[in-house]
């Protein structure tokens, strides 16, 4: 497979992928390595995982990172509840204390987490692992690890090696920087708000029924909206929003009405100060240069 | 004709050549391992090597990290494979000098005679430059920018530092989050620790008889500084730089700035390992020191750059300043409202409340205190030291 093929596979699930990204993807794949996506919130970054589990029809894996995550959640639980009503059981029974050990640490006492999840499933799977940099640094640490070696070692039951390694992609907004070490393990693709054919392409593969004129005004309008000062830039998914919104509302041209294009703003702009700064006279100036 | 460079007749072969431009890449400052050119190999086998294009993209996903690496590296790769047919005839360059520049040596002797400036840092003196041409206590906000360079390293010394770090490394210790989400196990606490609990109930049969805790540690604080470099401010600058310089070699996640027109980001100058020549790297960042001051123009800046990416509710934003500014309040009171949006812990330490009968008056600096946690005085390193009292209520 070539990374023109992955780029129409992924093609087929209706994401675009720019050419960059389609060779970081075909080479993490070709080369086992993990892959880690940078960019602004609302450029594709999840949305990418989700597609290529999708094209290669295998299970997509979800460990969503937020401060204070630990291996109990990450990796795996033992369940307590049940050992404790099988050692109140046992003892009642009679059972001797080395098997009801063997009994409470072994598989079917073990909760599953994503990651161990990951590396224990009979077909690659697509282990996302979403927005690394909300993760504290001794999680980091950890993830290297298993990412290198591609094992998890449970003290009561010993190393758990991958039957299959899973293909590894890290999303990363920015909020902290991350170490070198884990830059250094993946390679690195860095997602940029699309140019106006590739944002174009996208509407096109994902709300079908626009059609080519208004289409091309959408576009447009949500380019030159990202070139104001606004404190929250929309993304992808709020244009494709804004466009569902405007095809609802049965708008055929932006600058027919003005109102109607300023309640639909609310799809694009999330904060109060950006609302309040683009005006009916500036979203009007914004839409006939689109046109 | 193809812009491909063209290769010496005796080059000993593509690996050789792709070990050639990572070389190449590292002489140019990103980091690679020998690791990175056995995975390029690797890469080029999966692509059409022969295509520019290809190769370009396939060596950009291994060879950068980061955003600003890979907007370089469309360069460095045009320089070193596209060089229009000419004749790359060394492809391996020697080992050479590059590494020279993290060295911990330097020339300066450690207590070395180089500092030479006067006066004791905890103390300020009567400053030179424009201050002194100000009149002493002569505290007005100035417009003009000086463009002379000063070398900060006249005002700070390696002892100064010694001792500002004392003081940075107990107010570090000082300004602790006590909102972790995680949890580790303690004696006591607030929640069952099964895990633990359940380790130890086996040596009791299985009875857990002694049930472990397990509570939220504290975290130590992300502490960004902003320090106000501006001609008013000039007779202050030895401690605080002192003191900035001291906080950044002692918390690998602080984070440092200084203004006075501009904003600069000093973080990166600062981590040097040798205390003087870090100060030395920042003066060649802070051209315009002891010029005028715009602190609204540049507290709008901070907010709306470097605050989105390094500061979050877990770091307290320390502006070091007079208050004295040139442009309108209005300004430094919305920049501090969106800086405080961001959910930080704002302190702003102000040589000039240490004085008698001082009341905030100056409009920039009234415009700001409804945003700050914490207003208070510091003008000596007593002061910052005295700090740590109320910095650990925050």
């Amino acid at each position: 497979m070539t990374w023109t093929t992955l780029k129409t596979a992924l093609a087929d699930q209706s994401y675009v992928a720019s050419d960059d990204l389609a060779m970081a993807l075909h080479l993490a794949l070709s080369l086992e390595r993990p892959l880690l996506l940078e960019g602004a919130a609302g450029v594709g970054k999840t949305e990418v995982a989700r597609v290529l589990a999708a094209s290669r029809d295998t299970k997509l894996i979800r460990l969503q990172c937020y401060e204070g995550l630990d291996a109990a959640q990450a990796i795996y639980e033992w369940n307590y509840q049940r050992q404790l009503l099988t050692i109140r059981a046992a003892a009642e029974d009679g059972e001797t204390g080395q098997s009801v050990e063997a009994r409470i640490f072994s598989r079917d006492f073990l909760l599953e987490r994503p990651l161990l999840a990951a590396i224990t499933q009979e077909q690659r799977p697509v282990l996302l692992i979403d927005e690394i940099d909300r993760a504290d640094e001794e999680f980091e640490a950890y993830l290297l690890e298993v990412l290198a070696e591609y094992q998890v070692t449970i003290p009561e039951l010993g190393t758990i090696n991958a039957t299959t390694k899973p293909i590894v992609i890290l999303t990363s907004n920015g909020t902290r920087d991350l170490s070198d070490a884990l830059r250094r393990r993946c390679l690195y693709s860095y997602l940029d708000y699309p140019s106006r054919e590739t944002e174009l392409a996208i509407l096109q593969a994902r709300c079908p029924d626009v059609e080519a004129h208004l289409g091309a005004q959408i576009v447009g309008f949500v380019q030159k909206l990202r070139g104001e000062e606004l404190e929250k830039v929309p993304g992808i998914a709020e244009m494709l929003d804004f466009a569902a919104a405007l095809m609802g509302l049965g708008v055929a041209d932006l600058t027919s009405d003005p109102a109607i294009l300023q309640h639909t703003l609310t799809t694009l702009l999330k904060t109060q100060s950006d609302q309040a700064q683009v005006t009916t006279e500036v979203s009007q100036r914004l839409a006939g240069r689109a046109a | 004709m193809s812009r491909v460079t063209k290769f010496a007749g005796r080059d000993p072969g593509p690996a050789a050549r792709v070990a050639g431009f990572l070389a190449h890449l590292r002489e140019n400052g990103l980091k690679l391992g020998v690791a990175e050119a056995d995975t390029a190999l690797a890469a080029l086998t999966h692509v059409n090597a022969s295509n520019p294009s290809d190769a370009k993209r396939a060596l950009r996903a291994i060879c950068t990290g980061s955003k600003d690496e890979t907007t370089q590296f469309d360069a460095l790769f045009d320089s070193y494979w596209m060089d229009a047919g000419r004749v790359h005839s060394k492809v391996i360059p020697k080992s050479s000098t590059s590494t020279a520049q993290d060295n911990v040596h330097s020339s300066r002797d450690a207590q070395g005679e180089a500092g030479g400036g006067a006066g004791e840092a905890t103390t300020p003196d009567g400053g030179d430059g424009e201050a002194e041409s100000d009149g002493e206590g002569k505290l007005v906000a100035t417009e003009v920018r000086n463009l002379m360079r000063k070398d900060l390293r006249e005002l700070v010394r390696p002892e100064d530092i010694a001792r500002a770090e004392d003081v940075a490394r107990r107010l570090g210790a000082a300004l602790r989050d006590k909102r972790s989400r995680r949890r580790i196990a303690a004696l006591k606490g607030d929640r069952l620790n099964f895990r633990k609990t359940m380790r130890r109930s086996l040596a009791t049969g299985g009875e857990p008889l002694t049930l472990i805790k397990k509570k939220r540690p504290d975290r130590a604080r992300k502490i960004v500084v902003l320090c106000d470099v501006s001609g008013s401010m000039s007779v202050y600058a030895q401690v605080f730089l002192a003191f900035i310089a001291a906080l950044l070699r002692n918390d690998p996640d602080a984070d440092a700035y200084l203004f006075h027109t501009r904003l600069v980001r000093i973080t990166g100058a600062l981590r040097d390992k040798d205390p003087m020549r870090a100060i030395g790297r920042m003066s060649l960042m802070a051209d315009g020191f002891g010029g005028g001051s715009r602190i609204g123009h540049c507290l709008a800046r901070f907010s709306e750059t470097y605050a989105r990416k390094f500061v979050d509710g877990r770091s307290v934003v320390m502006i070091l300043s007079d208050g004295y500014d040139t442009a309108e309040p209005d300004l430094m009171g919305t920049a501090m409202a969106k800086l405080r949006k961001r959910g930080c812990k704002t302190l702003w330490l102000n040589p000039l409340k240490g004085w008698r009968d001082y009341a905030p008056i100056a409009a920039g600096m009234a415009a700001a205190l409804p945003h700050l946690d914490h207003f208070c005085a510091a003008g000596t390193l007593a002061d910052l030291a005295a700090l740590e009292q109320e910095l650990a209520k925050l």
